[in-house]
């Protein structure tokens, strides 16, 4: 393993609290330049794993080496180079965004002027506001401009967007994209699945402790079979096709029922559809709603667990 | 420290800290406002006054006329002549501290009624056997006369400054040290703190420093006001008070430390807070003298660090003794600090 070109390599992690297995057998790498998504329900391990990562928990048993380096030998080294936002840090209120980015600004021998952060995270016009004052978003920006100050060449992000309205989901997305874009390594945890898609080079889905599957959002996808949904409901009182013959229409490689709804992912659409809506026509079903979309990450978490993400 | 980046580090978590204790009203309140408004009430409340008269009631009965008037002449006696059942409404309300009931004929015996706990009591007794002897004929065969000693610094105002500068280093140590470090923890700052390449022990040491700092200036505003609103003499040193002081304010910041080093909720850490300063807001001589307790707790009240350092500031202000003179509670209050440190240091989770 060269450490010039793996930022990260965890080895069959595990943490155990108790009884309690948040983390069973982890074992990946993260690429310099990489921004890697763990992405999973709440519950599923994500943060265990970054805390370990971050040096801030110890794990039960396996090997971390972080840029190189590993915890409990050369800690202050790996954090001279490390940029942490944590799941919901609440900073000082009644210091101002200025003077907050400052003290961390002091804690590092190498780094960025925090002016310019602040100018990148787009609140300037909050730079002597105090921290109590601000909205959710501009708290979580400034959480992600005090992770930047120290000019890490590697990010932790957990949830970075959790609970943030949609503009300023995309603020954060826009600070994570810029930082990508100057080769520097990410690894952020979600439970958004557009999130992942967005921003993520490559994505390991945890469930229950354990990376189910990973892969590029694309790999993820394809995995499926089809890069296609399409999602029918039949109105009640008359037949009702089965999933059996439903995949025996041409394209279609999977069918799943959900809640009243039949979901077949298919190849191609305009193959499909003709041939679904002869089948229904000539059976005697009425079609109550057909929707045709983009097979998501979603869609891929649905069909290895059997859950959606937000189930936990 | 000769390291560049921990003295910028050092210097900004002081900062840091200074903005926030300044930018708290609660602190300004509970620092400043707060014992200068209990040293104004308590020393209303027990400023010097002429002495207090005795409040008399002599029972409605035959021979209650010659008592009323023997009474009525004498200094320091208010009399009231009343039933049996008002009489010990009276009494047993404190409104009356003695109930007299006179002699039928003059074979007979004065009663004096009272409630032996009252010290108000013995005082009335006292007074009214006079008059009634001495308007009954008695000769006193030694004279005496009385001289008013009032000496500055042995007030009330004076014991009580010194205890609510305690009290203050106190409560400063412990909530400002204490408590902030448990809140600091439940909102992850902490953790989000040790996840930097900050030094952990810088940040402990920029706590205790702002808290010794903070202590001169609470120390400074309430002997100021003591001394020139209140007249309480400053005999020592300022730099003897002074010295006592940040060593007061030590110990209860380690106190702090120890007492918040491990709990992960306000609520636990307030019961925890409760439970160690209640006994010395109580028993460590803040409002009256450790010497008033029974002789079977004084030894445990002793050792309290509260009590130490009451003591300590009551000599070098009041006395005007000198730091050696106190090496006693001194080294007793270094004991505490360097125990408490240690234990709150050994003990102290970051998240």
């Amino acid at each position: 393993m060269s450490s010039a070109s793996v930022a990260v390599a965890v080895q069959d992690l595990k943490k155990d609290y108790g009884s309690v297995e948040a983390v069973r057998g982890l074992s990946f790498e993260i690429a310099t330049g990489e921004c890697l998504g763990l992405l999973g329900p709440n519950g599923a391990g994500k943060t265990t794993t970054v805390e370990i990562l971050e040096g801030l928990l110890t794990p039960s048993s396996g090997q971390v080496h972080v840029l190189g380096r590993q915890w409990g030998q050369d800690d202050l080294e790996i954090r001279e180079r490390l940029g942490v936002c944590l799941q919901q840090t609440v900073l000082s209120e009644k210091l101002e965004v200025g003077e907050t980015l400052r003290l961390f600004r002091a804690f590092y021998r190498a780094g960025r002027e925090p002016d310019e952060i602040i100018a990148e995270v787009g609140l300037e016009e909050k730079q002597r506001a105090r921290v109590g004052t601000l909205s959710g978003g501009q708290k979580q920006r400034l959480a992600v401009a005090c992770a930047l100050v120290g000019d890490p060449e590697l990010l932790f992000l957990d949830e970075p967007t959790t609970g943030l309205d949609p503009q300023s989901r995309r603020q954060v997305w826009d600070l994570v994209r810029a930082f990508k874009e100057r080769r520097r390594t990410v690894l952020l945890t979600t439970h958004y699945m557009d999130e992942a898609e967005r921003l993520c080079d490559r994505i390991a889905v945890m469930d229950h402790g354990r990376i189910i599957a990973s892969g590029t959002p694309r790999e993820l996808i394809r995995s499926l079979g089809g890069d296609h949904v399409v999602e029918i409901t039949v109105g009640e009182g008359g037949p009702s096709p089965t999933p059996e013959e439903l995949r025996r229409l041409p394209a279609v490689r999977s069918v799943h029922t959900e809640a009243g709804h039949l979901l077949l992912t298919v190849t191609e659409p305009h193959l499909v559809l003709p041939a679904l809506l002869e089948q229904l026509a000539s059976s005697g079903a009425v079609l109550a709603s057909l929707a045709t979309r983009h097979a998501s990450l979603e869609d891929v978490f649905v069909s290895l667990t059997g859950r959606h993400l937000r189930d936990g | 420290m000769g390291d560049g980046v921990r003295r910028r580090a050092f210097v900004a978590l002081c900062v840091a800290r200074f903005r926030e204790y300044q930018r708290e009203p609660e602190v300004l309140f509970w620092g400043f406002a707060f014992p200068l408004l209990l040293s104004v009430a308590l020393a209303a409340a027990f400023r010097e006054r002429p002495p207090e008269p005795s409040r008399v009631v002599v029972l409605a009965a035959p021979g209650a006329g010659p008592v009323r008037a023997a009474l009525d002449s004498a200094p320091l006696i208010e009399v009231e002549v009343a039933d049996e059942a008002r009489a010990a409404r009276d009494l047993r309300m404190a409104r009356a501290d003695l109930v007299i009931v006179p002699p039928a004929t003059s074979a007979d015996e004065v009663e004096y009624r009272l409630d032996p706990s009252r010290p108000e009591a013995g005082v009335a007794r006292a007074r009214a056997d006079d008059a009634i002897q001495r308007a009954a004929g008695r000769v006193d065969p030694v004279s005496g006369h009385d001289v008013a000693a009032s000496e500055p610094g042995g007030r009330y105002v004076d014991f009580l400054v010194p205890g609510l500068i305690g009290m203050n280093l106190m409560s400063g140590g412990m909530w400002g040290v204490g408590f902030m470090m448990v809140d600091m923890r439940m909102k992850k700052l902490l953790r989000r703190l040790v996840a930097t390449p900050m030094r952990p022990a810088d940040f402990l040491a920029a706590q205790m420093t702002t808290r010794v700092v903070f202590t001169i200036v609470e120390v400074a505003v309430l002997l100021g006001f003591g001394h020139f609103a209140l007249g309480v003499p400053v005999r020592g040193s300022l730099v003897t008070v002074f010295a006592v002081a940040i060593l007061g304010a030590a110990t209860f910041a380690g106190l702090g430390l120890l007492v918040g080093s491990r709990a992960r909720r306000v609520e636990s850490v307030t019961g925890l807070m409760n439970l160690v300063m209640m006994p010395m807001f109580l028993g460590s001589g803040v409002f009256f003298s450790v010497d008033r307790f029974p002789e079977s707790v004084q030894p445990f009240l002793r050792v309290l660090p509260l009590t130490a350092l009451i003591d300590a500031l009551r000599a070098v202000t009041l006395e005007g003794l000198g730091l050696f003179s106190q090496a006693g509670p001194l080294l007793l209050l270094a004991t505490w600090t360097v125990v408490s440190f240690g234990g709150g240091l050994r003990l102290f989770r970051w998240s």
